[in-house]
């Protein structure tokens, strides 16, 4: 029987403090360039498009399809009591590809395309995971 | 300036063992290190630049004073199995420079023996905290670029377990492999499945191991009587997620490849053998495409009928086995690919599988993780007297 998907806490900076700090609220945010509006990942105090230090923090919508994923079988460490379980890139509705977990459902029906939405998974040390659930096909 | 003819590769050595429990990794260095210097016809007093990367203590500051040595020049760049790759050719444009007339580069670990475990992604770096919560593995971030692949062209699993069976053909020769068995299509697909869609015979091999190239100047190589290899071109690259909008169908080989041919002044077409970085079956695919040897998309169809096996297939590859079947030491697989396309055209690989007249040569490497975050890089050799 496997395990439940671990929620290791994500290593804080600085830099992203305000970001995991939001998680635990249940709010997903995206770093946005205050000079070109550029939507940046993963988030970072610097707009590699306008070369801008100026960025701001917006909210997502949590809505994102999945660009690709692979089902996991076999890993080391905390992880590889819990396959099989699925790793995927989400395309946000904002734009940015972003590494997560796709959950709530039988591995073997996650596909290319498939609609998803944000939910969290809270770590216990002030922060939550963004991982994704289906949403209903449109 | 250009690197074309301006340095040689005058000696290459690969250790001959697979599982090495009784060394430590800088033993291995300079039991390579002598290797390559001895099959160059050199001794270590000759060496005056020196390349490694920097996973054996504090790079070349722990590993010249190991050595003995007394450079004029030393590189450590970190490409992960790019690196060595790079090192050749910054060593030929250091050689141009006349920062340095003998080059020595090595590599080595002991990963197999002491179980290091190998972060998909490093702690401490900036993209850690966005990357490391989800159960990410090497052979997963492989798997997602496999299945996006997958998604875009219509690879098929039948299609990469083509790229293992042709390995495992010319693994069959060489007595050193560490995985020696031919494999067929069914029996890749048969394995179990590591991370969808692929199966541990998708996956390379985990060895102990290293190597070692010497790179001289044209006046070394000209006192040297053993046959030496020109060093045509070289070009390198970081590829990354670009603000979010990752593309992973393709890779670094994509900016590596045309830079290289330039330097060259070859064409795909001109290649008689390639090393190809084989980690993994998809990253074979994914290079082939974007070094030129086929269209986007058209891997999978293109490594059918045989095509990368040697000696007559039509692009021969990996005629050592490669790092799916024979070495992928420290799990790093560029030095590998160097050397074996040294013996290429020295005429040197085992005869059945050495590509007849074979005058140019094309060895790529692969570090960190395909088309997310990598370095590649490429460089293209010619026989002595090209």
């Amino acid at each position: 029987m496997a395990i439940p998907l671990p929620v290791p806490a994500p290593a804080r900076t600085p830099e992203n403090d305000q970001f995991w700090n939001a998680t635990a609220d249940g709010h997903l945010l995206l770093a946005q360039c205050d000079e070109c509006a550029t939507v940046i990942w993963y988030p970072r105090a610097l707009c590699q498009t306008c070369g801008s230090l100026s960025v701001s923090w917006i909210e997502a919508s949590g809505q994102g399809v999945v660009y690709s994923f692979t089902v996991v079988h076999r890993n080391s460490g905390s992880f590889g009591g819990a396959v099989p379980y699925v790793l995927a890139y989400v395309e946000l509705a904002e734009g940015p590809r972003v590494l997560t977990n796709v959950v709530g459902c039988d591995p073997e029906t996650v596909h290319i395309g498939q609609p998803v939405r944000v939910a969290f998974f809270d770590t216990g040390e002030g922060s939550a995971l963004y991982r994704f659930e289906p949403a209903e096909e449109p | 300036m250009t690197i074309r003819g301006q340095a040689f590769i005058a000696g290459a050595y690969e250790h001959p063992r697979r599982v090495i429990p009784d060394r430590s990794v800088s033993q291995v260095h300079a039991e390579v290190a002598l290797g390559a210097i001895a099959d160059a016809g050199l001794s270590l007093s000759d060496v005056d630049g020196y390349f490694c990367d920097s996973s054996a203590g504090f790079g070349p500051i722990s590993m010249v004073e190991y050595l003995g040595l007394h450079p004029r020049y030393v590189d450590s760049t970190e490409t992960g199995g790019s690196s060595y790759i790079a090192h050749v050719g910054h060593a030929a444009a250091a050689i141009a420079a006349e920062h340095c007339d003998v080059a020595l580069v090595t590599m080595g670990g002991v990963p197999r023996s002491q179980a290091q475990g190998l972060a998909a992604r490093p702690s401490g770096s900036p993209e850690a905290s966005f990357e490391s919560t989800w159960g990410m593995s090497i052979v997963a971030a492989y798997a997602l670029a496999a299945q996006r692949h997958m998604f875009e062209f219509g690879t098929t699993s039948a299609q990469l377990a083509e790229v293992k069976v042709a390995a495992s053909l010319h693994a069959q020769h060489n007595p050193n492999a560490f995985l020696p068995n031919p494999v067929t299509v069914e029996e890749v697909l048969e394995s179990p499945v590591i991370s969808s869609p692929l199966h541990r015979l998708d996956c390379c091999v985990i060895t102990d191991g290293g190597g070692a190239v010497v790179v001289v100047s044209p006046e070394v190589a000209g006192n040297l009587s053993r046959q030496t290899v020109k060093i045509l071109g070289q070009a390198e690259a970081v590829k990354h997620m670009d603000n979010g909008r990752i593309d992973l169908t393709y890779t670094g080989a994509a900016a590596t490849g045309p830079r290289a041919f330039e330097e060259a002044g070859v064409r795909p077409s001109d290649i008689d053998y390639v090393s190809i970085y084989d980690s993994f079956t998809i990253t074979v695919l994914e290079t082939l495409e974007d070094l030129g040897f086929c269209e986007k998309g058209e891997g999978g169809r293109f490594v059918l009928d045989g095509a990368l096996v040697a000696p007559h297939g039509k692009l021969p590859f990996n005629t050592d086995g490669g790092g799916l079947c024979n070495n992928h030491p420290s799990n790093r697989g560029g030095m590998t690919k160097i050397i074996e396309a040294v013996r290429q055209l020295r005429g040197e690989a085992h005869p059945a599988v050495q590509v007849p007249d074979c005058e140019i040569a094309l060895a790529h490497g692969t570090g960190g993780s395909i088309a997310t975050r990598m370095g590649s890089a490429t460089v293209i050799l010619g026989r002595e007297d090209t």
